[in-house]
This record gives C-alpha cells, structure tokens and sequence, in this order.
C-alpha cells in the first residue's frame, strides 16, 4: 500500500520531469520501497517494544492478581482507596514539580552566569558543571547515600562545622522527600544548564544592542529581550523534564526505597514495589498507568513546541 | 577612568556617570558569574570527589568519626584492587560492555537507515513516523517496565542478558532517530542530486554521501546511546535478579550492599570503576556529547 500511494503522487511532485514520468514512477515505486524497508526495524521496535506493551498495560490493569480472571477499574478502585497509594500522587507531583523548578532556575541562572564570563574560559567551567549528568545516576546517588548516612554522614561534619545541627537526612519523612529532591537537582540542573546555554548563544547581540540604546537595564533586557527569545526552549526542556522526572525511579530507589514508612514513593518505585517484588503485575500495571495522563498531556504541549520552533526555524 | 569620565561629561554632563556606572556593573556582574560558578563547582563536584576520597581510603579510617570525613591521611588502592579482584565485579562489568556494545550497534543501523528514509524518501504515512519516533522517545521506562516484564519472561529471557540487548533499543532508537534525521535534513539536497546523476543507488547513497557527511551527528547519537545502555538501570533491575547476567548498574546497587556492616570503600570503588567509561567517553568528546544533547531541541 506504501508504494502506490506515493507512487501515484510522485509525478504531481515533480512536473517539470514529466517527459520521463514512466521511468520516474518506475523509480519513484521502488524508492518507497526501499524507504520502507529502511523504516521497518524502527516501526518493529516502536509497535513491538513500546506501542504493543504500552496497550498490554492496559490489559494487564484490568485483571486479577492471579491474572485469570478480568476484574474491570477495580485495581484502579482499590488504589484510590489507599492510603499509601494517595501519598504516592501526591509525593510525586510534589517531587517532580519542586525539582523541575529549582532545576529550571538554577539551570537558567547558571547559564546566564556561564554566558557573562570570557568565552576562554566557558569551554572549562561547562565541562566541569556537567559532571553530574555524565555519571549513571544509580551510580552518583550512592554516593550521596554515603553523604546521607547517619553516623558518617560528611554533609552533617560540615554542618557542624559550621555550627549547624545534624540532619536526619534520610530517616524523617520530610528531610527524605528533600534529599531525593536535593540528588534529583543535583543530576538535572547541568542538563538544564547546556540547554539555556546553547540557547543563550543563539540569540542575536544586536537585539541586546538595540535595548541598551533604548535604556534598557541588564533586567529588562532579560524580561524583553532574552525570555521572550528563549521561551519555546524554556518550555520544551521544562516539559520534557516533568515527564523524565515525573517518571523517574534511581533516585529514589537507591537513596531511600520507598521509606520511611513509604512516604518517599513515587508512582515508578511504587509500581515496582507492588508489581515485581509483590508479584501483584496487574495492580503494578495500573501504578504505572497513573502517570500515563500527565504524559500525554504534557507530551501534546512538548510537541506543539516543538512544531512550533521548527516552523521559527524554517 | 577619570579621564574618560572627565571629558564626556564637559559636553553631556550625564553621560560620564552612565559610563562610569556601566562598567562598574559589569565587573559586578563578572564577580556575580565567578562566585556563582565556583558555588555550583563546588555543589556540582563535591559528591563524585567525596566518592573518590573514600574509595582511597582505608576501612579503618572510614570507620573513625574523630577525624574529619574530608580529610585522608594515607591513600590506598586496596579497595580498588579487592574490587577488581573480585569475579563478581568483573562479570558485571563484561556484561554491561556486551550488551552496550551489540545496543548501540543495533540502535545505530535502525536509526541511520530510518532516519535517512524519514528524511530524504517522502513516502506514505512518513510524516505520521517521524512524531510518532517523538512521542515514543516522551514514553518513559518505568511506565513500560512491568507489560515489558511480562513479554520478556514470555520469552524466557529474564535473567539474560539478551533480554537487556532486546529491550534497551526502546531507550535509544526514537532518540537517536530523531536527531540523526535533524542532520540528515540539514545535508544539501543538491548534494544527493548530483550522485544520482553519477548514477548511485540509495545504499551508495547513504555510505558515501550520508554518513560520512552526518559524522558528527552520528558520533554523538552514539555516544548518547552508548551513555543511556550504559547507565540503564529500570530494565536491569526489574529483569534480572541472579548476580551472573548483571549489568554494573544493578550489580554495583544490589550486589556490593550486603549486611549492616558497608564496604564503603569498596562500594565507592566500585560506583567510580562503573562510571568510569562515561565519563571518559565525555572527557574525550565533550563537544560531539553536548552537540548530542543540545541537538534535540535546537534542531527540532
């Protein structure tokens, strides 16, 4: 079917090179062809690795533990009802929002920063803060694990040092929801950082020109002038940014677990909670599906960005 | 300065101030860059440093709470040499260089050759892929892993490292995809044009034209693809639970913690071994890793 339809519009595309339609459409039909073929080890993993176990999640939501009988919503049901399940959401909203926030913000006054020095010396201070987001995160969180620790935790040293109190990182509930937010910054402000930084560079000089000329202050031309530029960049890696943080599950995982009293579980590490280690696949199914209207409507936004910015571009 | 601030102001008596007050803000706001930088250094470096502080250290030392936890008073390699003695180690580490390596490889045939299709060959149903590649790259992991679970232990590929090899193209392929056809696009059209007057096939096309003149873009799809296999972590976890086919990832998490009483040494050693090869890829490549990074958003 692919070939005929662009077969037949080959020729309309190409009037000029009418005078050798026969042999174009012969071309053209093979040229489809080919491009199908080139396209058929992506449409496999896209419609067999994420597509096909995207709608199998559905499925699975709707059975019963035992994964023999179907049961409806009521996995759905039963999770609204809990308790834990609720401090889930409502943990995750508030872990994913705070930290794609603060990483936004530090990212954007970072950038700036980067952008104000020499350019000589950018090229080393850019290497340096993006560190954090070259190292597997699983990795990077034990050792903050390790600054955490109770008895040898080296931030507590430091505070104390400094005449502070030791904090009880990872053992109250509220100093847990920040540590992982605190880790979670940490990784993902240098990727907010490389991104402003590259949007930064793109925007005319002359437009900063024409605003000094006018009397602009350094604040004004970064409300009128560098917001304004950077805005779709700003709104595409903060969308993006939800999901992956929205979505996340090392973090938290490695650094707290869940605990204490799984007040730190986000909807990744709860789903893995109650579907792997539990056995419970269809109620973990329907954790994970949880996540899946926020994603698809920040996923519209993302894209209506990103067609946007092309259109800009063109 | 007192003279460039003298004479102006003898014809415009406001104007020698602004200049004044002009560059003063400036050199304010390059004292504003230098501290916030060196703050974010220190915020940014001071946990991978405290990691390899420790993993130099002796047990002993680590286990003594009367000194300071940022000091060290004699470096040893031992953790380092008992971690890498270790068989259980080095598996995790064999696993996860042969499954990185046949991912990236299988990632980067289906993503240069779709994405050249998606870029170059206008056909039915082509615009509808290319975002339909987008939005796949927007599906995370974790919503994917349990329906995954369930598909690969149909396959009888859990504990196998061939299951990670079958379903880790899912993290890479829509990304690398979509910022090959990025470059791809951004390749003249007259360049093509004048090879199929010399009378190359597609194929040709692709290997003398294409890819030679996307390499840039190709290295940093492969340099992410290689970091993302590298540093997956979902997949591994839920699927694999026997130490033998464990990649570093899980293996350094789940394997290393043992009992109350942490190896810490060892267990940074460890941590540090794991992201070694990352951060050396990015050491060396830096700029292709950023053009990799960057290229999702600025090019579409």
């Amino acid at each position: 079917m692919p070939s005929d339809a662009s077969a037949a519009l080959a020729p309309g595309r190409a009037p000029a090179s009418a005078a050798r339609s026969s042999s174009l459409r012969r071309f053209a039909r093979r040229r489809s062809t080919v491009a199908f073929l080139m396209t058929l080890p992506l449409i496999a993993v896209i419609g067999g690795l994420v597509a096909w176990p995207a709608s199998y999640a559905i499925y699975l939501a709707t059975l019963n533990r035992r994964m023999t009988a179907f049961i409806g919503l009521e996995n759905f049901d039963i999770l609204l009802e809990n308790e834990t399940f609720r401090g889930v959401i409502w943990q995750s909203c508030f872990f994913a929002i705070t930290a794609v926030l603060l990483k936004a913000l530090i990212g954007f006054w970072l950038a700036h920063m980067l952008h104000h020095i020499p350019s000589k010396g950018q090229r080393k201070w850019r290497g340096m803060l993006l560190v954090p987001w070259v190292i597997p995160p699983a990795l990077s969180t034990l050792g903050w694990w390790w600054m955490f620790e109770p008895s040898y935790s080296s931030i507590n040293w430091l505070l104390n040092a400094f005449g502070g109190p030791s904090i009880p990182w990872l053992g109250e509930p509220w100093w847990a929801r920040i540590s992982v937010i605190i880790v979670n910054v940490w990784y993902g402000a240098p990727f907010f950082m490389i991104m402003y930084l590259a949007a930064l560079k793109s925007v005319p000089d002359q437009l900063y020109e024409a605003a000094a000329i006018d009397g602009a202050t350094g604040w004004q031309g970064l409300v009128h002038v560098t917001l304004p530029m950077m805005r779709n960049i700003i709104s595409i890696t903060v969308l993006f940014s939800l999901i992956v943080t929205f979505a996340n599950y090392d973090i938290v995982r490695v650094l707290t677990n869940g605990g204490p009293r799984d007040l730190t579980h986000v909807f990744a590490s709860y789903a893995f909670q109650v579907g792997v280690l539990s056995g419970n696949i269809p109620r973990g199914a329907a954790v994970s599906l949880f996540m899946f209207p926020l994603l698809a409507v920040v996923a519209f936004f993302v894209l209506r960005g990103v067609n946007r910015r092309q259109k800009e571009m063109a | 300065m007192s003279a460039t601030a003298a004479r102006p102001s003898d014809v415009l008596p406001g104007l020698g101030r602004k200049i004044g007050s002009l560059r003063r803000e400036r050199r304010w706001a390059l004292v504003t860059a230098y501290i916030s930088l060196i703050i974010a250094a220190i915020f940014m470096l001071g946990p991978p440093l405290y990691m390899l502080l420790t993993s130099l250290k002796t047990s002993a030392e680590i286990a003594d709470l009367s000194r300071s936890p940022w000091s060290i008073s004699e470096i040893t390699f031992s953790n380092y040499a008992q971690i890498l003695g270790d068989p259980m180690f080095r598996g995790f580490f064999y696993n996860s260089i042969i499954v990185t390596v046949l991912v990236v490889a299988i990632t980067m045939v289906i993503s240069v050759l779709a994405a050249f299709a998606l870029a170059r060959m206008r056909f039915f149903g082509s615009q509808v892929l290319a975002t339909g590649v987008f939005l796949t790259y927007l599906v995370p992991d974790t919503l994917l892993f349990i329906p995954l679970y369930q598909i690969v232990g149909g396959l009888g590929l859990l504990n196998s490292i061939w299951g990670l090899v079958l379903v880790y193209p899912t993290l890479t392929v829509p990304f690398c995809t979509w910022i090959m056809i990025g470059y791809f696009a951004s390749i003249p059209k007259e360049l093509d044009e004048a090879a199929l007057i010399d009378g190359a096939n597609w194929m040709q096309m692709l290997t003398k034209i294409f890819i030679p003149v996307a390499l840039p873009g190709i290295i940093a799809a492969t340099i992410f693809a290689f970091t993302v296999s590298w540093a997956a972590f979902v997949y591994p976890t839920a699927f694999i639970t026997q130490p033998d086919s464990m990649p570093l990832t899980i293996g350094v998490v789940s394997q290393l913690i043992r009992g109350d009483t942490f190896a810490w040494g060892q267990l940074m050693a460890g941590a540090l071994l794991a992201a070694l090869p990352p951060v050396i890829v990015y050491a060396f490549l830096m700029d292709y890793y950023i053009a990799g990074l960057t290229a999702g958003a600025t090019k579409g």
